[in-house]
């Protein structure tokens, strides 16, 4: 789907926030960018979407993306507060010139994609956090992007919720089959989503370690022991690439 | 304390100050050219309340059309220093020097300068009351979330959408705050434009009204005036916070 060749970034206060990046990603997969702060990978995320340039290297695009053909879920779910879960899902489309009528549909199979039809006229305020994360889901999936961008969309959530929402997206990419980078700083969530994971060291941000990991599908994903071995050996990895890194 | 009683608080120190003075007034035998009492201020108001009233009406529309004028301008020259940087750059420092500006000092030569009375007066309450919307307006149109702007650069937005869309409405809590504040502030600058135009021919207002009273030595009367202007100020105030409350409970309920 795209290619980077040794991308970098540096910012004008001589910030290295990305060195040499070099990575294959397919269509199809979902990549886990993980580790600490401060190692560049929102920034990484922030130059696929095109919102920053890279200082030195390139992206590669099979095809490259125009307006809507990326979907961006932020930290925050960033909802208009003073627009109802639909007129916020909508946003996108609006913005591209889509009259309400024909955009109604997609709005509508959208929120049903995360849970919400019931919710379409709620304002974000009587939505609970994790609802509010569901909309900016369906907000980003509206325009059937080619690729979807999520900034640890779940970090602020309590663990309850981030495991529905991480069992409900697990489930969506499945069934979709859409091309997702994943930004997190928990490596029990990369291990439980990704289909790849991408390690990064900080200061400057530099691919560290890649795993693919294979576990089962199902109920059981979460309590495999295939699972636990994979945490595991991320910590392992974590650990020989990060001297001195707890 | 239970919050009625709270709520009661103001109402009861109020009567009860008023009581005190009118038992001062009358104790100590003080003569009403030099402090009338409340009963006396209420007697001046009943005896005069076609030409009050009428005062009160003139300052009010003077109040009125300035607070409209000093919205259009603050709100427009915000959303221009918004867009344009170089544009902020060239009017941020004087706005901010006609600000500290005291209007006093301004007015006599806005009253020389622009003709029509009533024009005048309302140009006087624009310079006081146009910067808290300014200022308002600006600092809420550049406390947009960077994440929803973008979110709008990445669905190709045009300037257009984005200041319709996400600037204008996201500002709208920090420009009801300056509305409230400009809306007490062009009341004070009415008066004060009033007061320095004096008997300058073309007056009516309260403030007019305060100044002759005072040459004719009618103190009840400067006092009626007075307690006209501090409840218009409050009803002024408690109006606008009230539309405040009204909109962004509307825009954000639940």
């Amino acid at each position: 789907m795209f290619s980077l060749r040794s991308v970098a970034k540096t910012y004008p206060n001589a910030t290295i926030a990305l060195d040499g990046i070099t990575a294959e990603i397919a269509p199809g997969e979902f990549v886990a960018l993980l580790g600490p702060s401060g190692c560049g990978k929102s920034t990484l995320l922030r130059l696929l979407a095109g919102l920053e340039e890279p200082s030195a290297g390139e992206i590669g695009w099979e095809h490259r993306p125009g307006p809507g053909d990326i979907g961006f879920v932020f930290q925050d779910a960033t909802l208009l507060p003073w627009a109802s879960a639909e007129e916020n899902v909508y946003l996108p489309l609006r913005l591209r010139g889509h009259k309400h009528a024909e955009a109604a549909p997609l709005v509508a199979a959208a929120l049903a994609q995360v849970g919400l039809a019931e919710f379409t006229k709620a304002k974000p305020r009587g939505l609970s956090g994790g609802m509010r994360m569901r909309v900016s889901i369906a907000r980003a999936l509206v325009s059937d992007p080619m690729l979807l961008l999520m900034d640890e969309p779940f970090a602020a959530l309590d663990e309850f919720t981030r495991h529905r929402l991480q069992d409900d997206l697990h489930a969506l990419w499945r069934r979709s089959g859409k091309t997702i980078v994943f930004v997190t700083h928990s490596i029990y969530e990369a291990a439980y989503l990704a289909s790849r994971i991408l390690v990064l060291s900080p200061r400057p941000g530099r691919i560290a370690a890649e795993l693919r990991p294979n576990l089962p599908e199902g109920a059981h994903r979460r309590t495999s022991a295939a699972y636990t071995q994979l945490v595991a050996e991320i910590t392992e990895t974590f650990q020989r690439v990060m001297p001195g890194h707890e | 304390m239970s919050k009625s009683v709270e709520r009661l608080a103001p109402y009861v120190f109020g009567l009860i100050a008023l009581g005190a003075w009118q038992g001062l007034v009358w104790a100590l035998d003080v003569p009403s050219y030099v402090l009338p009492g409340p009963i006396a201020i209420v007697q001046a108001y009943l005896d005069g309340h076609q030409v009050l009233n009428q005062a009160l009406l003139s300052t009010l529309s003077v109040t009125f059309v300035a607070l409209v004028a000093a919205t259009a301008i603050g709100v427009a020259l915000a959303v221009a220093m918004a867009a344009s940087p170089l544009f902020r750059a060239a009017i941020q420092p004087w706005a901010v020097i006609l600000q500290v500006t005291p209007i006093v000092a301004i007015a006599p030569f806005i009253i020389i300068w622009v003709n029509q009375p009533f024009l005048a007066l309302v140009v006087c309450a624009v310079i006081m009351a146009f910067f808290p919307i300014l200022s308002n307006t600006a600092a809420g149109l550049a406390s947009t979330p960077p994440e929803l702007r973008d979110l709008f650069r990445l669905n190709g937005a045009t300037r257009w959408q984005t200041l319709t869309l996400l600037s204008l409405p996201a500002a709208l809590p920090s420009f009801l705050t300056g509305l409230r504040v400009s809306g007490t502030l062009a009341l004070v600058g009415a008066v004060v434009a009033e007061f320095v135009a004096g008997s300058g021919g073309f007056a009516s207002g309260l403030a007019y009204r305060i100044i002759e009273a005072s040459y004719r030595l009618e103190i009840p009367r400067m006092f009626a005036a007075l307690v006209l202007l501090g409840l218009s100020g409050i009803v002024i105030y408690a109006a606008l916070g009230w539309l405040e409350a009204a909109l962004l409970r509307r825009r954000d309920g639940a």
